[in-house]
């Protein structure tokens, strides 16, 4: 490690605070529906789709109409994107002239795309055509983030009303998500990329003839609006196979520090977002905290764990201080690497500019364990912040007690209700993840895709099932993804962990709004504080470590402790 | 507190309470029986088929053990309670009621057996008869011993009419008579339903117990899957795991210290509550009490001593302090009222005079009559009165036939009325003396249990018949927060319905029919035993010693009781990681042996490092049923400081504790060779 690469890690999380701060200030008044800068130029635009879709944005749904409004509504994307995937072969822009995606792999997509995970069992460039990307692949990315963002926002109101029947209008929510926040932001950093030199162009390929003479067809096409929205949006489906790791996906260390900062800024000021909504910013400040520290430490021990490299390549005579640049980009080094490493998957957006299976075993127990804490630190845009939220409610019922009062979270008590719900959600992921990979790793069909044998095998398969539960999306490398077992386990694992969270999340933001908001006094359990933000940390720690540490002991602890012996795989 | 007679009948208790559709009720105790069976099949298989049982068996054993421990703390603390019951149920015995036809006609009852009395029956009630049923006075009225319920052999007066008409049944009327008119049926009476709460028979979980109870089922789910999973994972890394082992990996991994002790925790709250003398109608209303952040209570009684005592004398100009203390001293002699007593120690006190042993020669005392509101005394022709300032002022305008200047003395009477004071004019003829200031006298240490009360984000307010300015000035020397003066019934009850919109939780006391309304509206309304029937039916707590100032005491039990349940919950959760160190690496070392790496206790075998995660996972549960009986010390804090003293002991306590306990047993299994 160098402090050079520390001093860009630092740089970077300033860079993201100081924009997400105003950000947050931003949509707090874009959710409450108050005047912000934009409210000139947009709101007439607000209101005439309102006007064609028939929606009435003073009218609010009760949490039950909330969830059917979500559900019915990505249940009409899912079956859209199913249909221009299969149907690619026949639609406009399509200059390679591909033919129709198979239909495991196109209901693996569409379900990948519509629940923000952007899981990709193919290779963009070979599979896709321009309009499967940019109607198909790129709509949603703005549609699932927007989702996200809508129903944290209505938990968010959850805590912040007293007494009340409803949590939000779910179309309203979107219909701002996507008009104030998302696409002003994609736009300005799209030409920002331009300007940084990524594609943006509706031309498939370019011809070069190399300096031995041969000729070579290089693809290219609209990468810098999907790049940006893919980062903005936490979704990470890269329009290139290898994703952020392409030169053109992010040409430049610049481009690389623009991209993570993309991915971080929506999401974090989301949070503080959240403190302004419930008019206590300390509470916002405490969750970012949260998030910061444990976000800080994956990036330390990835970047520890790289910059130590291995016993081989010690062995092998290379240079102490290269650490373990396989699988690296050398533009980027170790520190970025490293960070984008961490950024990806303690978000749910899931792009990599690095390959995680060449990292050594820690460094790349690191992204998979921050996945499987439930896609919180700082999480997918709005999933990051209900997921918190919902870890913050299991912290505060347990501790709270211990001050001698029912514990109660922003005012609000935390009773039988809502313990049930919240344990409902976090029961998805271990569930579906420990049980997917335990069929897997039995399983012929599922054990013929790993390129690897022994502890870094069963990597493989964790952090697939991992990345899909958590609606991350970006894969360990060296899984062979697309097949039918994969395809469908991996399909059933997002939607799982996308809507089978989302519901009883929901149910938690109707029986809180329902509550009368309880003033806070010196009694109050305080959730402002270093003490809570330590216990929030520990909750987390200790919740996620108890429910994984078994599958990662056999995987990447089993591989690390061996590859130290002489051992690899 | 733990008796040998309990504790052998809880030994018995904890095996019935092994019946399987018993235990369903507490999931995790139910799950660790059910793995319990399976180990225990698993051992007669291995026995049978001669393969090596030892270590099965043990393991089977120290799972039942870990459910007859979590059977044991329950059966103690209902024992406890059954103690209780007992006591009571003696006053219970059958009891021969005169059932009177006529109210007129007293001397034609009919004996009758309590049992049979219905609601509405009329029954005689005669010096040394037991009341049979809890009632109304009707008529008369009478001294009551009401130790049976109250524990307390002082008898107390009841009477018809007003607020002190509601007998209890069981109670021994030891003077006069009553007639009693019957309010509930045989079997639903106050001391039924008393024996039935302190025995638990009608126990329910509380609100707060089944959120908890959905979170540690909840956590079993989580490891439930965690473990069954590893066997998948296992099979894939060649470390394929014993039935037993997964077993032992769940039972230490599920929270079973919480799970055993959870209802003991509650059983052993109410009985806290129980020994106070309180007696709560719900463990709801208990948990309720540990939430209130406003208490309402009554001025008098609880924050001042409740009569109003002599605390100056100010003289007028041209009459000396001593001069004026005399004055008052013989105007009070004769005078046996609570105030008048005061102003005499007063003058003893502070001016070191002395009352005469006997009255002076030729005194006449007037008494105080409500068309003149003075009194005091003549000797000879000094005329001294004292007394309301107005009749005080008109005196000495009839016996000096003329203007009396009083600048001063109106000047004086000013200043105590502004604080709050009573003033009490003197006066000797036509001379004015001076006046005395009479005052509420607050308790000495209750400004200071008022600010641990704000401390701890308690509001308290206080409830007076005075008029505001009085109320002002009493609420800022008492130091409450809020006060409603010249309360009515209506006042209390809006105050709660406003307080509560606010997002409050509200307690208060009352014992009169009129406190009924506000009473049910309050979270925690505690009625006093003295109190009516319609009090003690809207409150959901009754103080058997009717004494209001115990109602910051029942916050605290409440308090204790949630504090308890969130302290183990947290050590229980907090001891996970300490077993994973033990049984992770003793699960896989021998498929892949550098994971010994992980065994940081040095753990002697794979199988020692188990059994000892076992032993200890049991043992604990008994090492903390005193804890859980007792009630974490619980002291009046700010909710952050007690945050962080339990979190510090039971969440850092929690982690370490185990580290070292395993490894204590690991090196006991080992010496006795039992791995």
């Amino acid at each position: 490690m160098t402090i050079n690469g520390w001093l860009q890690i630092a740089v970077l999380f300033t860079a993201v605070v100081l924009a997400a701060v105003p950000l947050g200030a931003f949509m707090a008044k874009v959710y409450a529906g108050k005047r912000n800068v934009l409210t000139p130029f947009l709101a007439p635009v607000e209101k005439g789709f309102y006007a064609l879709a028939g929606v009435d944005p003073a009218r609010e749904q009760s949490w039950r109409s909330y969830a059917l409004a979500m559900l019915m509504f990505n249940a009409a994307g899912f079956a859209l994107l199913y249909a221009i995937l299969r149907l690619q072969g026949v639609l406009p822009l399509n200059p390679q002239g591909f033919s129709g995606v198979a239909p495991d792999l196109a209901f693996n997509t569409a379900v990948s795309f519509v629940t923000n995970t952007n899981w990709q069992a193919y290779g963009g460039e070979t599979t896709m055509s321009h309009f499967s990307q940019m109607a198909g692949l790129t709509v949603h990315n703005f549609l699932s983030a927007a989702t996200g963002l809508a129903l944290a926002m209505a938990l968010v109101r959850g805590f912040a009303r007293s007494k009340a029947p409803t949590v939000g209008n779910f179309w309203v929510d979107m219909t701002r998500s996507t008009l104030y926040i998302l696409l002003p932001l994609a736009l300005v950093t799209a030409v920002v990329l331009v300007a940084l030199g990524v594609p943006q162009t509706l031309v498939a390929s370019v011809g070069a003839t190399t300096l031995e003479g041969a000729k070579q067809t290089i693809a290219i096409g609209p990468v810098a609006s999907q790049v940006a929205i893919k980062q903005l949006g936490t979704n990470g489906g890269g329009f290139f196979n290898v994703n952020a790791a392409h030169p053109f996906e992010n040409p430049t260390a610049l481009t690389n520090f623009v991209e993570i900062w993309q991915m971080l800024v929506i999401s974090v000021a989301t949070v503080f977002a959240f403190g302004r909504l419930v008019g206590d910013n300390r509470q916002g400040r405490a969750l970012i905290a949260v998030m910061g520290i444990l976000l800080l430490a994956g990036v330390a021990i990835t970047y520890a764990a790289e910059a130590a490299g291995t016993p081989m390549l010690h062995d092998a005579g290379l240079n102490l201080a290269d650490g373990n640049m396989e699988g690296k980009e050398v533009r980027f080094g170790l520190a970025l690497s490293a960070l984008f490493a961490a950024v990806t998957t303690g978000l749910s957006c899931g792009a990599v500019n690095a390959m995680h299976a060449s990292f050594t075993p820690i460094g790349g127990l690191v992204p998979m364990f921050l996945i499987q804490l439930g896609e919180i630190l700082p999480g997918g845009v709005g999933s990051g912040l209900y997921g918190i939220l919902i870890m913050a409610i299991i912290a505060v019922f347990v501790a709270g007690l211990m001050v001698g009062r029912t514990p109660e979270y922003l005012g609000k008590k935390i009773e039988a209700k809502e313990v049930k719900m919240a344990m409902l959600a976090v029961l998805i992921l271990p569930t579906v993840i420990l049980g997917f990979s335990a069929v897997a790793a039995v399983l012929p069909q599922a054990l013929a895709g790993l390129s690897s044998a022994g502890p870094h095998g069963l990597s493989e398969i964790l952090y697939a099932y991992s990345s899909a539960t958590g609606n991350n999306g970006s894969a360990f490398a060296g899984l062979s993804a697309n097949s039918v077992w994969y395809n469908t386990t991996l399909g059933f694992a997002m939607l799982l962990g996308r809507f089978a969270y989302i519901v009883p999340m929901l149910a938690i933001a109707g029986s809180l709004a329902a509550k009368t908001r309880l003033e806070s006094s010196t009694g109050t359990f305080p959730t402002h504080g270093p003490l809570f933000i330590g216990l929030l940390v520990g909750v987390i720690l200790i919740l996620g470590g108890l429910q994984f540490f078994p599958a990662l002991a056999l995987g990447p602890i089993a591989e690390q402790v061996l590859m130290l012996a002489g051992k690899t795989f | 507190m733990f008796d040998a007679s309990i504790l052998r009948q809880a030994v018995v208790d904890a095996f019935k309470k092994l019946n399987p559709a018993a235990l369903a009720r507490n999931p995790v105790i139910f799950v660790t029986e059910v793995v319990a069976l399976l180990v225990t099949v698993l051992f007669v298989r291995d026995l049978w088929t001669g393969a090596s049982a030892f270590f099965t068996g043990q393991i089977a054993v120290w799972l039942w053990f870990t459910v007859l421990f979590a059977n044991f703390a329950e059966a103690v603390a209902e024992g406890r309670g059954r103690a209780q019951a007992n006591t009571l149920r003696q006053a219970r015995t059958d009891t021969i009621a005169k059932k009177l036809y006529d109210q007129d006609r007293k001397e034609l009852f009919q004996k009758v057996s309590a049992v049979e009395l219905q609601v509405g029956d009329l029954v005689l009630v005669e010096a040394g008869d037991l009341i049979p049923g809890d009632g109304r006075i009707v008529e008369g009225i009478a001294s009551v011993n009401e130790a049976a319920i109250t524990g307390e052999s002082a008898p107390v007066i009841r009477e018809s009419g007003g607020d002190r008409s509601a007998v209890t049944g069981g109670t021994t009327v030891i003077s006069d008579w009553l007639v009693v008119e019957i309010t509930a049926a045989a079997g639903s009476s106050f001391l039924d339903r008393m024996i039935s709460l302190v025995e638990g028979a009608e126990r329910q979980k509380t609100p707060n117990e089944i959120a908890l109870n959905v979170l540690l089922a909840g956590m079993t789910i989580i490891f439930l899957i965690t473990v069954v999973t590893l066997a998948g994972l296992g099979r894939y890394s060649a470390a394929d795991v014993p039935v037993p082992v997964l077993v032992a990996l769940l039972v230490t991994l599920i929270p079973t210290t919480i799970g055993g002790l959870l209802s003991a925790i509650g059983i052993a709250g109410m009985d806290r509550l129980i020994r106070f003398n309180v007696l709560a109608m719900s463990g709801r209303a208990v948990e309720a009490a540990g939430d209130v952040d406003t208490l309402l209570l009554d001025k008098t009684g609880t924050i001042t001593f409740g009569n109003r005592m002599a605390s100056e004398i100010l003289p007028v100009p041209g009459v000396s302090e001593r001069q004026a203390a005399e004055g008052a001293l013989l105007a009070s002699l004769a005078d046996e009222t609570s105030e008048g007593r005061s102003i005499v120690t007063l003058v003893q006190e502070k001016y070191g005079l002395r009352a005469p042993a006997e009255a002076p020669v030729g005194a006449r005392f007037i008494e105080f009559s409500a068309t003149t509101r003075l009194s005091g005394v003549d000797i000879g022709d000094r005329r001294l009165r004292k007394g309301a300032v107005d009749a005080v002022l008109r005196f000495a305008r009839d016996v000096s036939g003329g203007t009396v200047a009083h600048s001063a003395f109106a000047a004086n009477v000013d200043r105590i009325a502004r604080s709050g004071g009573t003033p009490l004019g003197l006066v000797e003829s036509g001379q004015l003396l001076g006046v005395i200031h009479l005052k509420d006298v607050v308790k000495p240490d209750i400004k200071e249990r008022f600010a641990e009360l704000r401390r701890m984000g308690i509001r308290t307010v206080m409830v007076t018949g005075d008029n505001p300015v009085t109320a002002a000035a009493i609420a800022s020397e008492a130091g409450v927060d809020d006060f409603i003066a010249e309360a009515t019934p209506q006042d209390k009850l809006d105050y709660i319905r406003g307080a509560q919109t606010e997002g409050r939780l509200v307690a208060m006391c009352g014992d009169g029919t009129n406190d009924a309304p506000a009473l049910a509206q309050a979270d925690v309304g505690v009625a006093m035993q003295s109190g009516t029937q319609a009090a003690r039916e809207a409150g959901n707590m009754v103080d058997l010693d009717s004494n209001p100032t115990k109602l910051i005491e029942v916050v605290g039990i409440g308090k204790q009781l949630l504090m308890t349940r969130g302290s183990l919950t947290t050590f229980s959760i907090a001891n996970d990681v300490a077993k994973y160190f033990a049984i992770i690496p003793a699960l896989f070392i021998a498929a892949i042996p550098q994971l010994g790496i992980l065994n940081v206790m040095g753990l002697s075998t794979p199988q020692s490092a188990i059994l000892s995660a076992v032993i200890f996972n049991a043992l604990i549960i008994v090492a903390l049923i005193p804890l859980a009986l007792r009630g974490i010390p619980y002291r009046p804090r700010s909710a952050a400081m007690l945050l962080r003293r339990n979190l510090f002991i039971y969440g850092l306590g929690g982690l370490i504790v185990p580290f070292i306990g395993i490894k204590v047993i690991d090196l006991a299994v080992t010496a006795i060779g039992w791995a």
